[in-house]
C-alpha cells in the first residue's frame, strides 16, 4: 500500500508542478500586454499613461526578471496570494474566487455523487432484466450523448421560458440580498434546480450504462457460474457481482473528472450561475489573465484533490491494494 | 477457407443485430445530410439573406432564420460537415496516439512503461483548456483542423491505458513468445501478432473517440474557443445563447444543432454496443 501511495503522490506532485507552470505561462506568453490593454481602455493622456504603466507593472510584479517572476509566483501561490484581477480591479483574485467557490461545491458535489450512486444502482438493477434493459439502455445512451449545454438550454427554455416555473439566470433573485431566511433559501434552491438537473441527467446515463455492462460481464465470470451451480440465490450472486463491478466505476469517476469539469463549466455559462465556470468565461472575454490563472489553479487543485479522494476510496473498497497487490488501479 | 467462414459469420450476426442496424442507419442519414445538405442550401451560412430577421421554419427557409436573417439550415448543413470532420480527424488522431503509447508501454514494459504511465496520468489530470487558451490567444484565426489536432492530442490517455492493459495480457501468450524466439523485430511482433488480435477492440475504441471528439468540440465551440473562420454545431448554439434566442423563444435556432449532435453521438455509442455483441459471442442476446 505504501508503494501504491508513493507512486500516486509522485504523479500528483509532478502534475501539480507542471500544471502550475503552464498556469504561470498563461499571462506571460500571451501576445499583447495585459497592462497596456487595460490602460488603452482608460484613455489617458500620454504622460499619465506612462506613470500608470509603471504603477501597474509594479503592482502586477512584472518589473523583475522572468525567473524571479516565476519564483515569486510560487511564493505568492503558497501564501494563498493569486494576484489582482484586471477585469475587476482592484479586487484580489483570491477574493473573487472565494465568492464563486461555494456555488460550485453546492452544484457539483450533489450532482456528481448523486448521479454516480443512482446511475450505478439503476444500471445494476437493469442488467439482465429484459424489459428494463430495453428501456433504460436507449435512454442512457441518449443522455450520455447529449452535449451538456444543449440539455441546459433545452431545460432552461422548457421550464424557464415556455412553462415559466423556474428562473434561468443567477444563483438567487436580483431583488434579494443574501441572508438566512426560508424565503431566500427557497429562492436559492429554485435557481439551483435546473443547472443541477441538467448536470445530473447527463452524468447519470453514463454511469448506468457502465454499470449495466460491468454487471453482465461479472455475471458471466466463473465465480458467478460457480455460485449458481451451488444453488445460491440470485440476489446473492448479484450482490457479489455488484461489489466487483463497482471498482472500475470508481476508477471511471477519476477518469471522467476532466469531462465533468468541462460540463459544469458550460452548464454554468448557460444558466449564468456565478461559479468558477461563469467567472472563467467572463475572464476569457475580458482577457483578464490573472483571473484566468486563478480559475485554472482552482480547477487543477480541485481535480487533484478529487483524484486523491478517489484513490483513498479505492483502497478502502478494494482489499487487494491494501495487501500490497496492485489490483486493478495503476 | 476458415477466414471466409468467419467473415460470413460476422456479416450474418452484424445484419441480425438490431442495435448495429439502427446505429449505422442514423449515422448514414446524417452523413448523407452533411454531404448533400450544403448543395440543397445554396446560401452562405453567414450571409444575411432574410431582411426580416428571425423567422420560424417555413418552406423558403427550412429551419428558419437567425436573429440576423441567416439561413439556419445552411449553417446546420455546413456545421454537420465540421462535426464529422472533427470526429474523424480528432478522434482518429486520439486513437492513433493512444494506441501507439499503449502498444509501446504494454509491450516494452519496465522503465518505458513507467515513464509513459506517468505521462498518461499527467495529461489525464491537467486541465487541457489552459493550454488551448494560450494557443487560442496566439492564433487569431483558428481553423477547424487546429481544433481537431488539439482534441486528438489531449483525448488519448484513456485509450492508451486500455490498449496497454490489453497488450500486457497478450504479450505473455505462447504465439508471441514463439514470434520473439524466431527473431522477429519488436514492431513486427506488435503489428503482426498482437494488433490483429485486438483489431475489433481498436475499432470500438475509435468509435468511442469519434463520439468523444464531437462532444469535446461542441464544448470548446460553446465557450468561444472553437474555429473562428468556420461554422459548427457548437458555434450555432453559442451564437443562439449569446443573442438571446432562449428569451425570445427562437427554438429553431438552438434545437437542431444539439439534436444532431445527440443523435450522431448516441448512434455511435449504440453502434459500438452492437459491434461489441457481434465480436463477442458472450454478449449476444439469445
Amino acid at each position: 500500500m505504501k508503494r501504491y501511495f508513493q507512486r500516486k503522490l509522485l504523479i500528483y506532485i509532478l502534475t501539480f508542478f507542471l500544471a502550475v507552470t503552464i498556469d504561470w505561462l498563461i499571462p506571460r506568453f500571451m501576445p499583447g500586454d495585459p497592462v497596456q490593454t487595460m490602460l488603452s481602455r482608460a484613455q489617458l493622456r500620454a504622460e499619465a499613461a506612462e506613470v500608470m504603466y509603471g504603477y501597474y507593472t509594479r503592482a502586477f510584479g512584472l518589473d523583475v526578471p522572468v525567473w524571479q517572476q516565476y519564483l515569486n509566483f510560487w511564493n505568492a501561490l503558497l501564501h494563498g496570494d493569486l494576484g489582482t484581477s484586471v477585469y475587476l480591479f482592484p479586487q484580489r483574485v483570491a477574493d473573487v474566487l472565494r465568492r464563486a467557490v461555494p456555488y460550485d461545491l453546492f452544484l457539483l458535489l450533489p450532482s456528481i455523487l448523486l448521479s454516480w450512486w443512482v446511475g450505478n444502482k439503476f444500471g445494476a438493477f437493469a442488467a439482465r432484466h429484459k424489459w428494463l434493459d430495453n428501456t433504460v439502455l436507449p435512454v442512457g445512451y441518449i443522455l450520455t450523448a447529449t452535449p451538456y449545454m444543449w440539455l441546459g438550454i433545452l431545460l432552461a427554455w422548457l421550464f424557464g421560458i415556455v412553462l415559466g416555473i423556474f428562473p434561468i439566470a443567477g444563483a438567487y433573485s436580483f431583488a434579494m440580498r443574501p441572508h438566512l431566511s426560508l424565503v431566500f433559501v427557497a429562492d436559492v434552491l429554485k435557481h439551483w434546480f435546473l443547472p443541477f438537473c441538467s448536470l445530473f441527467l447527463v452524468f447519470v446515463g453514463g454511469w448506468a450504462i457502465g454499470m449495466r455492462n460491468m454487471i453482465i460481464y461479472e455475471l458471466e465470470a466463473d465465480y458467478s457460474h460457480y455460485l449458481e451451480a451451488l444453488g445460491a440465490p440470485r440476489r446473492l450472486i448479484r450482490a457479489y457481482a455488484f461489489r466487483n463491478a463497482i471498482l472500475p466505476q470508481i476508477t471511471g469517476l477519476a477518469l471522467q473528472l476532466g469531462v465533468i469539469v468541462a460540463g459544469a463549466l458550460v452548464t454554468e455559462v448557460v444558466f449564468s450561475y456565478p461559479g468558477i465556470g461563469y467567472l472563467l468565461l467572463a475572464a476569457i472575454q475580458n482577457q483578464d489573465y490573472f483571473l484566468i490563472q486563478g480559475c485554472f489553479l482552482f480547477i487543477i487543485s480541485g481535480v487533484l484533490l478529487a483524484n486523491f479522494a478517489i484513490d483513498i476510496a479505492y483502497v478502502i473498497v478494494d482489499p487487494r491494494t491494501r495487501l500490497g497487490m496492485t489490483g486493478e488501479s495503476t | 477457407m476458415s477466414g471466409q467462414k468467419a467473415r460470413s459469420e460476422f456479416v450474418y450476426f452484424a445484419l441480425r443485430n438490431k442495435k448495429l442496424r439502427v446505429g449505422i442507419a442514423i449515422i448514414l442519414f446524417f452523413l448523407l445530410l452533411a454531404l448533400i445538405g450544403p448543395l440543397l442550401a445554396p446560401n452562405d451560412p453567414f450571409a444575411y439573406i432574410n431582411p426580416r430577421g428571425a423567422q420560424p421554419p417555413s418552406s423558403q427557409y427550412w429551419f428558419g432564420t437567425t436573429m440576423f436573417g441567416q439561413d439556419v439550415f445552411a449553417q446546420f448543413a455546413h456545421g454537420l460537415r465540421a462535426t464529422f470532420l472533427v470526429g474523424l480527424v480528432g478522434g482518429g488522431l486520439g486513437t492513433l496516439i493512444g494506441v501507439a503509447v499503449g502498444f509501446t508501454a504494454g509491450y516494452r514494459g519496465g522503465a518505458v512503461d513507467e515513464v509513459l504511465n506517468v505521462l498518461t496520468n499527467v495529461v489525464l489530470v491537467i486541465p487541457t483548456l489552459a493550454i488551448l487558451l494560450i494557443i487560442a490567444a496566439y492564433l487569431k484565426v483558428r481553423g477547424l483542423l487546429i481544433e481537431c489536432i488539439f482534441i486528438g492530442c489531449t483525448a488519448w490517455p484513456w485509450t492508451a491505458r486500455a490498449v496497454r492493459a490489453q497488450t500486457f495480457s497478450l504479450r505473455s501468450r505462447e504465439f508471441v513468445d514463439l514470434a520473439r524466439m524466431s527473431g522477429r523485430k519488436s514492431w513486427q511482433i506488435v503489428f503482426g501478432e498482437i494488433a490483429p488480435n485486438m483489431m475489433s477492440y481498436l475499432l470500438l475504441v475509435f468509435i468511442l473517440q469519434f463520439g468523444g471528439a464531437i462532444l469535446i468540440a461542441a464544448t470548446l465551440d460553446f465557450i468561444g474557443l472553437g474555429p473562428t473562420n468556420a461554422i459548427s454545431l457548437g458555434l450555432m448554439m453559442q451564437y443562439a445563447v449569446l443573442w438571446g434566442a432562449l428569451l425570445l423563444g427562437m427554438w429553431w435556432w438552438f434545437v437542431p444543432p444539439g439534436l444532431a449532435i445527440t443523435a450522431i453521438v448516441g448512434a455511435l455509442y449504440v453502434t459500438n454496443v452492437g459491434l461489441d455483441e457481434v465480436f463477442n459471442p458472450r454478449l449476444r442476446e439469445m
